[in-house]
């Protein structure tokens, strides 16, 4: 199959281009060794099918940041396994001087090449017009299609221009000794740039049929956006609407997906025969597949407002005014967003470090993203403030329990800007640090494109995270389900005899109890108890920490499972029965200094497997996952450590 | 002479030259070489990053991006030329 490399600048409506020509035959897959997404798509256009491979946009083929280099690795390497056998190249027509600099370096190359011409109506409208036959003069060879790929205009002569065979004829360059030169040789390539400006320069007035040059204003959006006042409070605003919107809205899908999952276990297991078969599909799989499905509304909102910020260029102004502030921590206005979406959910926000074209910073972001409070520390929170801390005010306002709740986000948040402070100094890396980013204008968001990428994150997180959260499930199932069989039989046994004096309710929910305190997991928890003692756990505690690492909310359930309290009237019961908790020595287990111990290793703690799998399909490896799960467990135990001391 | 970190907003000034530098190439391929004419069109909140009109797009960076930038003033009145 004939394959076509689509290139341009970034903001010039490539992906819309992309999108259009491939529809949603699209595939994410991998270049080896390159954190950057393979992006291709297959064209069909009447009994053509052309593979059309997405490359990141860039404004030069030399390579400015690690995602760009895959562009340079492939066009200076005839014999690359994703070589293109054409070229198609974005021009955006508003921007027609900075856009040429780099379609002429593709040009150079000597592959048949389409000009894209792109957005040629905003042109117009800002008096600019652009002459296609000059512009197929001073490049000769080349095809010039002109689109306005928002509403769709000139997709189907693009497809039928991209379908048709082209012979590689030998053509004159358009500087005359064009050659690749070395990607780190800035010097060389420096020279060769004005070269190419110069020339562009010469010709640019016979390609421009006409250029109203009107002084370029402030617009009065960015007058509020980028205010001292405004600005901030209009990001603040902005996204405590989100917050809003994704914390009273995604609630309603995520109890519909839990449900159903619920249901469909019940259902399957009466359909099933007994046995280990049944158990494993009911206790296992069915829950598995409910834990990964249950995390998509959360971030399909989250991803959907941030997808209409970006789209409507909202976000580069964001990045804008907050660089400044971020920089002390080694971090730039690009992590605000990603770093601001890991209270929701650390997910969303790993995979929105991918705008961050700096790889250092991006990992960094990526590493202290799961330290800012998510929601599913809440319930864990909101239990164990109930628990252990009194219903009082301090000074007559200030609730106490709202103040821990607090103190615990604000820990979270400051110690994810620590980290990054200190991560800064430890991760190595030959990349400078720079913010080059353009503004794009405002524009309305282009819903297709928005739709577009929320399916794919939607596929990516599906699959790619699905598999692990998935194979995770069923391992801590088979754990908790199991143990050594006489082990569970003697303890069973001995609930048997006490069976007639208990309610079949009470002997249920004592059967669920005996069983997860005897199986594997059980046994693990209680194994770990001196070395958790010290933080003022015991082995109940330590058992729900282990089963905590599905998703940190199972702490609740894994809680009542263990303390026998019946579904209903959960969360009163579960909190009278640890409030009465004594241990061998008699005394309360869940204290001030425990329970605050407790709440700092959620804190810390990194119990969360669907955000693993994320960090490790972003990074493209599980050395960063690895390397976080120990830190912030580190963290976690010595936090806790700290916290248990002070207060006891 | 001056740096663009130097400049104003709405100051409309011509390239002359770049410091050596590690982005010094980056910069000329976004369209900051020497005659270029730019402008200053806002600042952040603490004067950093800042936005540059430069032809047809605006492009922001940092003070110390725009400390590698050196610039003139240009003449006002030759604005608003027809080219076509």
């Amino acid at each position: 199959m004939k394959k076509i490399a689509l290139l341009g600048n970034p903001n010039t409506g490539k992906t819309s281009i992309f999108n259009r020509l491939t529809g949603l035959n699209q595939h994410i897959g991998n270049f080896p060794g390159v954190t950057v997404d393979k992006k291709t798509g297959i064209l069909k256009n009447n009994n053509h099918s052309i593979e059309i491979l997405d490359l990141p946009g860039t404004y030069s083929i030399y390579p400015r940041s690690k995602d760009e280099q895959i562009v340079y690795d492939i066009l200076r390497n005839p014999s690359h396994a994703e070589y293109p056998d054409e070229l198609a190249v974005i021009v955006d027509a508003t921007n027609i001087e900075r856009n040429l600099l780099l379609f002429s370096q593709l040009y150079d190359l000597g592959l048949p090449i389409t000009l894209v011409l792109n957005m040629s109506d905003v042109a117009f409208k800002r008096g600019i017009k652009i002459n296609t036959s000059a512009l197929e003069k001073n490049f000769p060879g080349i095809q010039v299609c002109e689109t306005n790929a928002r509403v769709g205009v000139g997709i189907q002569q693009l497809k039928d221009v991209l379908s048709k065979e082209k012979q590689n004829i030998p053509r004159n360059t358009f500087i005359v000794t064009p050659s690749i030169i070395d990607k780190d040789d800035t010097i060389a390539q420096e020279k060769e740039s004005r070269f190419r400006y110069d020339k562009i320069k010469k010709i640019l007035p016979e390609i421009l049929e006409f250029e109203i040059k009107n002084q370029r204003k402030n617009s009065w959006i960015d007058k509020v956006t980028v205010h001292p006042i405004w600005g901030y409070l209009i990001f603040f605003i902005l996204l405590l609407s989100i917050f809003q919107l994704i914390f009273s809205i995604a609630s309603f899908p995520m109890d519909w997906i839990d449900g159903a999952f619920v249901d469909l276990a019940t259902y399957v297991s009466q359909l099933l025969p007994e046995g280990v078969l049944s158990e494993l599909i009911t206790g296992g799989i069915i829950p598995g597949l409910g834990g990964v499905l249950v995390f998509l509304p959360q971030i399909l909102l989250l991803f959907l407002c941030l997808g209409i910020l970006d789209e409507t260029g909202y976000m580069a102004r964001a990045v804008f005014i907050m660089d400044k502030l971020m920089r002390p921590f080694g971090l730039s206005g690009r992590s605000v967003v990603p770093l601001i979406s890991s209270a929701a959910c650390a997910i969303p926000g790993v995979m929105a470090t991918r705008t961050i074209s700096q790889w250092k910073e991006r990992l960094i972001s990526i590493l202290v993203a799961p330290l800012m409070s998510c929601s599913a520390r809440l319930p864990v929170y909101t239990l164990l403030t109930a628990l252990v801390i009194p219903k009082k005010n301090l000074f007559g306002i200030i609730n106490l329990q709202g103040l821990t709740l607090f103190a615990l986000y604000f820990l979270g948040v400051f110690s994810a800007l620590l980290m990054a402070f200190i991560l800064k100094k430890f991760i190595r890396t030959d990349e400078k640090t720079y913010l080059l980013l353009e503004m794009p204008d405002y524009k309305p968001p282009r819903w297709s494109n928005i739709f577009m990428s929320l399916y794919e994150k939607a596929k990516v997180f599906i699959w790619e995270a699905g598999k692990v959260i998935v194979l995770i499930s069923i391992l801590l199932w088979a754990l908790a389900t199991y143990g050594p069989s006489n082990r569970m039989k003697n303890a069973e046994n001995r609930l048997k005899k006490q069976k007639s004096s208990l309610s079949s309710e009470e002997y249920e929910s004592k059967l669920s109890s005996v069983k997860l305190e005897n199986s594997y997991i059980g046994i693990i928890g209680k194994s770990i108890e001196p070395i958790i003692q010290p933080l003022g756990f015991d082995w109940k505690i330590g058992i729900s920490l282990l089963t905590s690492f599905a998703a940190r909310e199972v702490f609740v359930g894994s809680m009542s499972t263990i303390y026998t309290v019946h579904q209903q009237d959960e969360k009163i019961g579960l909190i009278q029965t640890m409030k009465n908790e004594k241990n061998k020595y008699g005394e309360p287990v869940y204290t001030l200094a425990s329970g605050l111990s407790l709440m700092v290793f959620y804190v810390y703690a990194m119990q969360c497997m669907a955000t693993l799998a994320i960090v490790k399909r972003e990074t493209k490896s599980w050395k960063w996952p690895l390397i976080q799960t120990l830190y912030m467990g580190f963290l976690a135990y010595a936090m806790s450590y700290f916290t248990f001391i002070i207060f006891s | 002479m001056k740096k663009l970190s130097q400049c104003k907003i709405g100051e409309k000034v011509q390239v002359i030259g770049l410091s050596l530098s590690e982005i010094q190439s980056q910069l000329v391929e976004l369209g900051l070489y020497e005659g270029k004419e730019i402008s200053i069109l806002y600042k952040a909140p603490f004067g950093d990053p800042i936005a540059v009109s430069v032809g047809e797009y605006v492009l922001s960076m940092r003070v110390f991006e725009a400390d590698q930038i050196w610039v003139e003033n240009v003449n006002i009145n030759e604005e608003d030329s027809v080219i076509g």
